[in-house]
């Protein structure tokens, strides 16, 4: 612990909350934070994109003419009045196929990443204040999970149990949590040497205050790039298990799933691949322009930061010391 | 420090293979009745638990699975008897092909666009590549991949095969034409990467003091460019390629499925479809070993390339 000089330690006896005037240059309370990225270009649109689908994902299902797993018609029939979007693979109605194919993608997508942000979380937190040898063991857990590319980890657990829902969102969890931790865990260092940690110590707040009252406020804005990343990569992961036929299963429609079963029928009715495919591709670069925002109002602008954060953090870097 | 990290990644592997054989076990269901789809009927799961040795203690299992696997001889497939390693060893080539193309075109073009966006800063270069890297770094890979197989292979032109056609005891290289797709969609894949992060350290780079000091001499802006600022750029470089590299091996999983491209990420998807545990354990700790490979190499060539590290011995 850091030598504290008398006149810190009178400020301490008034003891007002330190963390306002402690908070790193750039990176404000959180509303500001929002506030700031909404400002931005990058931000609006991204917002602007993932509110399309999310709105297409959720209402999609109540507007649908037709049962999504009905046979209308002939296989890759062409667009016509009464199939705007013409069929699929089997005769049933593309339009609402992709208009009830988006919510359960969503919301295990949201599942995947919130137990993963929280997992990691958790591990880079603990990790980064018990120190010692729980530190050493949780990051060569991390390093190990890491060994896998995230979408074989998933298919390794998968091939066991079979495409059940939870293992896939336990699979995408686990996946992230690796990476979510180490960031966390260098952001927890970070903010841990600051001074107000320090007093906070030195007036002997007991430790779980500490984490949950001085620690995590100031954590906020790494926590909501890193939650930005995991989601474009939770939905990707699961799009990808979905499309290799190990994750949400026909004949239920899902944009995954659909385009993986109409690609024979890509020359007849390319509707059937191209309308969930650009729904897919609208959420995911949605959610990443968005999370982009993020990272470079809260971390920096334009700087070296922001393009690394939105890139996976990747294993320890390279240590040049002089 | 070669060393250090050699052993280091050789624990890394070790609980690696510990991992992948706990998920085999611990989750419900085991090889054989994976093997027979969960609808074979007891007898039959019995005869094959014991084929399988799975009524060992698991530890046991675990040692014969590990020795065999260091030995060089991973066991058979369940799925039709083969033994394992030359089912996959024959798939390795065609894969590696695919990575190291990939690889090289990607990073050569990423890094060199990176450099040339960051020289003109805020331009409208910059900008509009900055924006296609953020797009494309979000989107998944067989969107990509279905996206050239609509502009080349089916809706649009009809010059590349969309499926691979490689036959087995063939070369990848004498049919380049099934090689062009799949390699395309992986650089779409790393690019944006490369491009990312070269672009940030050339910026880093191009604002720090040094470089202020060689322009202030009236050295010429290409000469500040490539002498001064690029090798500062080079550890960053290697880095992201290995970083791609290790992309890549997750990539080629769903790459090589969509167009049917006879590597080892069809055939772990195949294996998944069969419930064939010795063939996935294998590809998947062969996937693990070329992560940590990748991994050393990568630290290692980025040390040797960091001129701060060089520079003070020679002069």
């Amino acid at each position: 612990m850091r030598a504290i000089s008398p006149a810190a330690d009178a400020q301490i006896a008034g003891a007002p909350p330190l963390e306002l005037e402690e908070l790193p240059a750039g990176v404000g309370p959180r509303d500001s934070v929002l506030r700031g990225v909404f400002r931005t270009t990058r931000g609006r649109i991204g917002a602007g994109l993932a509110l399309l689908v999310v709105l297409v994902a959720v209402i999609g299902p109540f507007v649908a003419p037709h049962s999504p797993t009905e046979f209308v018609g002939p296989p890759f029939a062409k667009p016509s009045s009464a199939f705007p979007l013409g069929t699929d693979t089997l005769g049933r109605d593309v339009l609402s196929r992709t208009l009830k194919g988006g919510w359960e993608l969503l919301l295990l997508g949201l599942a995947g990443t919130a137990a993963g942000v929280l997992l990691g979380a958790t591990i880079g937190v603990v990790a980064a204040f018990r120190g010692g040898l729980l530190d050493a063991v949780l990051m060569r857990g991390v390093d190990v999970v890491l060994a896998f590319p995230q979408l074989v980890f998933a298919l390794l657990l998968v091939s066991v149990v079979g495409p059940k829902l939870w293992l896939v969102v336990l699979a995408v969890a686990v996946a992230h949590a690796p990476q979510v931790g180490r960031v966390i865990r260098s952001a927890a260092l970070d903010v841990s040497e600051r001074d107000f940690i320090s007093s906070a110590e030195l007036i002997a707040l007991p430790q779980r205050e500490i984490i949950f009252s001085e620690i995590l406020p100031n954590l906020t804005s790494p926590l909501m790039v890193e939650t930005g990343i995991r989601l474009t990569y939770s939905v990707i992961i699961i799009a990808g298990l979905s499309f290799l036929g190990f994750g949400l299963q026909p004949p239920e429609p899902n944009w995954a799933v659909m385009i993986n079963e109409n690609r024979g029928g890509l020359s007849a009715n390319s509707w059937a691949i191209v309308a969930p495919a650009f729904l897919l591709a609208l959420l995911t670069i949605g959610v990443n322009t968005l999370t982009d925002a993020i990272a470079r109002v809260s971390l920096g602008v334009d700087g070296r930061r922001a393009a690394t954060a939105v890139v996976p953090a990747r294993p320890p870097a390279l240590e040049v010391r002089e | 420090m070669v060393a250090r990290r050699s052993a280091l990644g050789i624990l890394t592997l070790l609980l690696a293979s510990v991992l992948v054989f706990a998920a085999t076990q611990t989750l419900p269901g085991n090889a054989a009745t994976a093997a027979l789809r969960n609808t074979g009927s007891a007898e039959r799961v019995a005869v094959l638990e014991r084929q399988l040795h799975l009524n060992d203690p698991a530890i046991s299992q675990y040692t014969q699975w590990i020795t065999g696997l260091v030995k060089g001889d991973p066991g058979n497939s369940l799925a039709n008897g083969e033994p394992v390693d030359t089912l996959v060893m024959g798939r390795v080539e065609n894969s590696a092909v695919l990575v190291l193309l990939a690889g090289s075109i990607g990073a050569l073009l990423g890094a060199a666009l990176g450099v040339a966006a960051a020289a003109r800063r805020g331009g409208w270069f910059d900008n509009t590549l900055s924006v296609v890297a953020l797009t494309f770094t979000a989107l998944p890979e067989f969107l990509i991949a279905l996206f050239l197989v609509i502009c080349f292979a089916t809706v649009w032109l009809h010059v590349l095969p969309a499926v691979a056609q490689i036959p087995p005891g063939t070369s990848p290289w004498s049919n380049a034409e099934s090689l062009v797709l799949p390699t395309a969609t992986l650089v779409l894949m790393i690019m944006p990467y490369v491009f990312r992060m070269t672009r940030a350290a050339m910026i880093e780079a191009l604002e720090s003091d040094y470089v202020e000091m060689a322009r202030l001499t009236g050295m010429s802006a290409p000469r500040v460019l490539f002498l001064y600022a690029f090798p500062n750029v080079i550890p960053t470089v290697v880095q992201v390629i290995g970083l791609c590299l290790l992309y890549l091996a997750g990539g080629i999983v769903v790459v090589e499925y969509v167009f049917n491209y006879p590597g080892v990420g069809q055939q772990l998807v195949a294996a998944v479809t069969d419930r064939d545990i010795p063939v996935i354990q294998f590809i998947v700790m062969l996937l693990a070993a070329f992560y940590v490979v990748v991994n050393i190499g990568a630290d290692v060539l980025a040390l040797i390339a960091t001129p701060r590290r060089r520079l003070p011995r020679s002069g």
